[in-house]
């Protein structure tokens, strides 16, 4: 494929000079091979997940591994309790960072002054990056002396580990639902304000609407954030792997995490055993959560994004 | 203080973006039921002034009016006018058709929403319908009210905005120059419409063209300089 000689000054020359053409080719081929091996490492860590944590499926029962049992030490893995603990704390604490999110994000895009907003905007991503560990230290110092003066029997509870979380996952819902706020056409403002709609109904009816691709991005990436956490919910959650009875108070009872189990543990285990592949099974477990609500994710916004796309115009 | 025969008077009226003066101590009348074009080289103020006409320049911080515009004898600026009011009674068509991306339904079904006109399903369809023949769309659009409004053509997203307005019953309209993104044909057919309009509504219209103006059949011309 070697260009001949051809003049590199002529403008008229349709292939490009060979200095050129190699440098593109070499830039092009890095590209490619970031871009592919990311792809290839993914497809590694799940191969390996799943090699390691096969032998777990196998050898495990599976009336065992979803019982309600965890006593790894008597060869007891029931995964309930983890997931339980896992599914419990997230849910509570997306349900409490969810409204105060979007509200927060509404104000800061919609309702703040600009001064205002040039100033809370950067804070709030600044909150994005607070080691987690800090903030679970802040929950065992602060949060759970507190609790455990509301009347549960120990201030670390599920219920503590799902506020450190919502204050975790808060600062990535707000900035990126206001970033999705910020990027609805300002027609769309002003064809609502002119038909003589409030300013609220203006913000809920057209702008959320219109922002609500986003929005969703801004929930899910939360919720991974959320269920992915280990070191504050390890910190703060009281890591006892059962599930309450229903007669007791969920909320304010110590439950355990799958990510919290395989920090705690993974260092304690004879590498081979069944309870050392059992974590890798957890591994998995959460793995194909996180994928299951990417896709979610993926699939839903797909399904609004081509609604909004706009033919001939440029949004 | 307003003379009968017009809709909207303007009286010494100034406007400034911060301590740019942008209109300078504007006098005029606007006739009822007329069509009257305000034409102009770009930069002269003419958008400035439509959107004093509805207060949309209220959204722009820093800027500042004096003088008075009356509505039907009252001074819209006056301190203690409700300009979310206001605006219902004079509707805006924009230079780009700026749909809602909703249904076609959703778009003109917004503003009886939003005032509580009606609850009833059956009313607010028959407002819909109206307004839809209203501004020449609605053997386009019957049935597919349900589509996404911004599947429709421009010249069809601009007659859906004039629907939209119409739907709250308004008795002024502002059309800051609603033909400048559209093709000739759709140009004409919102033309047209405009002509229709003007039997029904006080049309305050925008336009750099001159044979526009005089297509529509414009009542008076507020010449360019804003001194």
């Amino acid at each position: 494929m070697a260009v001949a000689n051809e003049p590199a000054s002529s403008p008229l020359a349709t292939a490009p000079a060979p200095g050129r053409r190699w440098g593109e080719v070499i830039i092009e081929s890095i590209i490619k091979i970031a871009g592919v091996s990311v792809i290839f490492i993914v497809g590694f860590i799940f191969l390996f997940l799943l090699w390691e944590g096969l032998p777990a499926i196998l050898d495990i029962p599976l009336r065992q591994l979803f019982g309600p049992q965890w006593y790894p030490i008597e060869e007891h893995f029931g995964l309930l309790p983890l997931l339980f603990g896992s599914l419990l704390v997230t849910v509570v604490a997306v349900l409490i960072a969810l409204p105060l999110g979007i509200t927060t994000a509404i104000y800061l895009g919609e309702i703040a002054p600009p001064w205002l907003r040039d100033i809370l905007k950067p804070i709030i991503e600044i909150l994005a990056g607070i080691p987690s560990i800090v903030l679970g230290f802040l929950g065992w110092i602060a949060l759970a002396p507190l609790i455990q003066t509301m009347g549960a029997p120990t201030g670390l509870t599920a219920f503590t580990g799902a506020l450190i979380l919502a204050y975790m996952a808060l600062p990535t819902i707000i900035s990126i639902a206001e970033d999705a706020l910020y990027a609805v056409p300002r027609e769309y403002r002003d064809g609502a304000l002119a038909i003589g709609a409030t300013q609220w109904q203006t913000i809920w009816r057209v702008v959320v609407p219109a922002a609500r691709s986003g929005m969703l991005i801004a929930v899910m990436l939360g919720i991974g954030r959320a269920i992915g956490e280990t070191m504050a919910v390890l910190m703060v959650t009281g890591n006892a792997a059962n599930i309450p009875a229903f007669s007791e108070n969920w909320l304010f009872s110590p439950v355990r995490t799958m990510t919290a189990t395989i920090a705690a543990e993974m260092g304690e285990v004879a590498q081979g055993s069944t309870h050392y592949h059992v974590l890798y099974a957890i591994g998995l477990l959460l793995f194909l959560i996180t994928l299951a609500i990417n896709s979610l994710a993926a699939r839903l916004i797909g399904v609004s994004g081509g609604r909004r796309s706009r033919p001939g115009g440029s949004l | 203080m307003a003379t009968p025969t017009n809709k909207i008077d303007v009286q010494n009226f100034s406007f400034y973006y911060g301590d740019f003066q942008a209109l300078k101590t504007l006098n005029l009348g606007i006739v009822e039921k007329r069509i009257t074009a305000l034409i102009g080289p770009s930069g002269c103020g003419k958008s400035t002034f439509l959107r004093c006409l509805n207060r949309m320049n209220d959204t722009i911080r820093g800027t500042r009016a004096e003088g008075a515009i009356f509505l039907d004898g009252q001074d819209i600026y006056a301190p203690d006018r409700d300009v979310v009011e206001l605006r219902q009674h004079i509707g805006m068509v924009f230079q780009r058709p700026n749909p809602f991306p909703q249904s076609i339904f959703e778009n003109v079904a917004f503003g009886p929403r939003i005032l509580g006109i009606t609850k009833s399903r059956r009313e607010l369809e028959t407002i819909v319908q109206q307004s839809l023949e209203g501004a020449a769309l609605w053997d386009e659009v019957k049935h597919r009210l349900e589509d996404n409004a911004l599947q429709l053509n421009p010249g069809q997203q601009q007659r859906l905005c004039i629907a939209r307005t119409i739907a709250v019953k308004p008795s002024v309209i502002l059309m800051d120059e609603p033909c400048s993104a559209l093709d000739p044909v759709a140009t004409l057919s919102v033309e047209d419409l405009m002509r229709r309009l003007a039997e029904e509504y006080t049309i305050v219209i925008v336009t750099h063209n001159m044979q526009q103006a005089a297509r529509i059949g414009l009542h008076g011309v507020s010449s360019g300089s804003a001194n």
